[in-house]
């Protein structure tokens, strides 16, 4: 797998900068007494400085997984990491002392999670949380630390911050407490923020101001960003970059544009389908198509492409051989598909009979 | 704030009224007739009438409800027939006794308790975590009159270390006090302390699980800064509701406790009352009892408020 990997690792960035983030063959695996889920299967590719990678795939498909154990965050046991590297800025973070870990955490990177209502300490004032990590990774005093504090939630848009900062989260709506998370997360003004499905549990409405807050945040501090989602809209709308994940793999990667266009994966194809196309007229819009079957048993992954056994376009080879993570013929430069067939000449065959 | 505490002290009145009426009724149950049992040998009717018509014992329950609920209010709990003492005074001079032995008790089962969970729950399924089950196992099954005699054994008999038995005021000697009183209190804080550990980790690991302690160690916390700044506050409610309880039982009187040691408490007066259908007395001690349980609810309800900032805004 690793050797498969290393060819398709996408060229540095254009200034000629190393990667800010380079993922080597990540595996991920949570034993218990008498069996193993192989979570997280060889995932790799590389994030550079100021980019936007949109992660998307179904629950249990490794995407958040997997960014929590680049940090460690799994609870382990029974999580262990099986193999691969993860370099950030040139460190490798899966052999990173504790002590080192822990600067990065927080630090140079931020994290803002799903589930607001769960992920804020429910006995502690939304000011001290944010005040935390700036005490912790910037040295600031307390009053420093608390004139910061108030800027961030300013800069997240949270009205009356001087006021609100002793509030606890309850006191918060769910929309705003997502912004005191997303305030946590760029405290310390990291290279790349995390966020785990950040806007999964708001109202359609609340999501599209947190996404243009990101955005805005973005252009201002320069980070780069990993936004984990299973909502193929919010994608389309932040990143520059979308990678498909599915049963701990990456199935697909490229540029939103390129990958939505000309989807190379059955399984992208299959998310896109079941999409509704708002901008066809009503009566003539097809109805919406579902993946049909379920995610493989991650205890016992299948041996060729985990996706054949759902896939109508499946070749006796994908259900033997993984399938490298590569660049298909007459795919956009950066495009990336893990599929032994060729999806769009199928679709062709299919339509012109 | 104010407003919930004045409510929950509202609904303590009718609380407390309505448990003397329960003691007052119950005590009725009891076999045997105090006037009987006053009279003598003889049992001569006249005096047998005598003394009922002394202490109302031919009205009827509500009225002698009423004269017994009456002299509470004014401080006049009744007199033991036995004694020929005031209950009031003899509640008053037992209960700092009582009191001195549950605090000392629940000291000990908070400071055992509360950080062998801690730790059993940081270091669930190691050995730590299994050395900590082990002890609390061992504390829960250890019967507290047994531990108390194995304990003067070693520390009295064997060592010569500490008293056997006895009790001396602390306002006499205070050392001399402690002295007496660390065997009994450790004897009762240490079953305490085993139920407490295994509450403090049950918490512990139901917060340690949770979406916010992820948030915290993603800021880059120590594992410490995550348990004491984000955990212990969180974990504290269950911690608190069972310390109450136990505080309560304790106040009740520890009976065998303080009879292995020859502690004059509550427990004690109250077993001494009932076999000599002491009525007074039972009642006292038990209306005492039951207006401590219910004030100890109330501060553990105000401690859930300190913990819990989502009550303090309604």
């Amino acid at each position: 797998m690793s050797d498969l990997s290393s060819p398709s690792s996408p060229a540095p960035s254009p200034t000629g900068k190393p990667p800010l983030l380079e993922v080597r063959d990540l595996k991920v695996e949570f034993a218990d007494a008498d069996s193993v889920v192989h979570a997280v299967n060889g995932v790799s590719y590389t994030l550079n400085e100021g980019e936007t990678l949109g992660i998307v795939g179904e629950s249990g498909s490794g995407k958040s997984v997997h960014v929590l154990a680049m940090l460690r965050l799994i609870p382990m046991p029974p999580g262990r990491l099986a193999g691969g590297q993860v370099l950030f800025e040139g460190r490798d973070l899966l052999t990173l002392s504790d002590a080192e870990l822990r600067k990065v955490r927080g630090g140079s990177i931020g994290f803002v999670f799903q589930d607001p209502m769960s992920s804020l300490n429910p006995s502690m004032t939304v000011g001290r949380q944010i005040m935390e990590p700036l005490q912790l990774h910037l040295g600031m005093g307390a009053d420093a630390a608390r004139k910061r504090a108030v800027e961030l939630m300013d800069m997240v848009r949270l009205p009356d911050a001087a006021r609100r900062i002793d509030q606890f989260p309850h006191e918060f709506s769910g929309g705003q407490r997502q912004r005191i998370m997303i305030a946590m997360g760029l405290s310390c003004r990291p290279k790349l923020l995390i966020a785990d499905e950040a806007t999964t549990a708001l109202d359609v409405t609340v999501q599209a101001d947190v996404i243009e807050l990101v955005k805005e945040l973005k252009r201002e501090i320069g980070m780069a960003v990993i936004w984990i989602t299973h909502d193929l809209g919010v994608v389309a709308g932040i990143a520059d970059t979308v990678q498909v994940m599915y049963a701990g793999r990456v199935m697909e990667r490229g540029p939103v544009d390129d990958v939505f266009r000309d989807p190379r994966s059955a399984y992208t194809l299959g998310l896109l389908r079941s999409l509704p196309d708002l901008s066809a007229p009503i009566g003539q819009r097809r109805r919406l198509t579902q993946i049909d079957g379920a995610p493989p048993d991650m205890r016992a992954p299948p041996p060729g492409d985990p996706f054949a056994p759902r896939n109508r376009y499946a070749t006796p080879r994908c259900f033997t051989e993984q399938p490298p993570l590569v660049q298909p013929p007459g795919a956009a430069p950066g495009h990336l598909a893990a599929a032994w067939y060729d999806l769009p000449a199928l679709i062709a065959a299919e339509t012109t009979p | 704030m104010l407003r919930f505490f004045l409510k929950r002290l509202a609904t303590i009145i009718p609380t407390v009224i309505l448990a003397s009426m329960i003691i007052f009724a119950l005590q009725q149950l009891l076999p045997g007739d105090p006037a009987i049992a006053l009279s003598g040998e003889e049992k001569d009717p006249e005096v047998v009438a005598f003394i009922r018509e002394k202490y109302h014992l031919n009205d009827p329950l509500p009225v002698r409800y009423a004269y017994w609920i009456g002299g509470v209010l004014h401080g006049d709990m009744g007199e033991s027939i036995r004694l020929q003492q005031p209950v009031a005074q003899l509640i008053v001079a037992k209960f700092p006794v009582t009191l001195q032995l549950a605090v000392m008790a629940m000291a000990i089962a908070v400071l055992i308790g509360v950080p062998m969970g801690v730790l059993s729950a940081v270091y669930n399924g190691k050995a730590m975590d299994y050395t900590a089950n082990v002890i609390a196992l061992w504390g829960l099954s250890t019967p507290n009159f047994w531990l108390g005699i194995m304990l003067i054994l070693l520390f009295s008999v064997q060592l010569g270390w500490l008293p056997a038995s006895g009790y001396v005021p602390p306002t006499e000697n205070l050392w001399e006090n402690l002295r007496a009183m660390i065997l009994p209190a450790f004897v009762l804080g240490n079953s305490i302390a085993a139920v407490m550990m295994r509450h403090t980790r049950a918490a512990m690991l139901q917060v340690l699980s949770s979406d916010y302690v992820r948030t915290a160690r993603a800021k880059g916390l120590s594992p410490r800064a995550v348990i004491v700044r984000h955990c212990l506050r969180n974990a504290s409610v269950p911690v608190i509701t069972l310390g109450a309880l136990e505080f309560g039982a304790l106040l009740s009187g520890a009976l065998l406790t303080e009879q292995v040691f020859s502690i004059p408490g509550f427990g004690k007066l109250m077993v001494d009352a009932v076999f000599n259908r002491d009525y007074a007395v039972v009642q006292g001690v038990v209306l005492c009892t039951a207006t401590t349980y219910i004030l100890l609810n109330l501060i553990a309800d105000l401690a859930y408020f300190l913990v819990n900032p989502k009550l303090r805004r309604s």
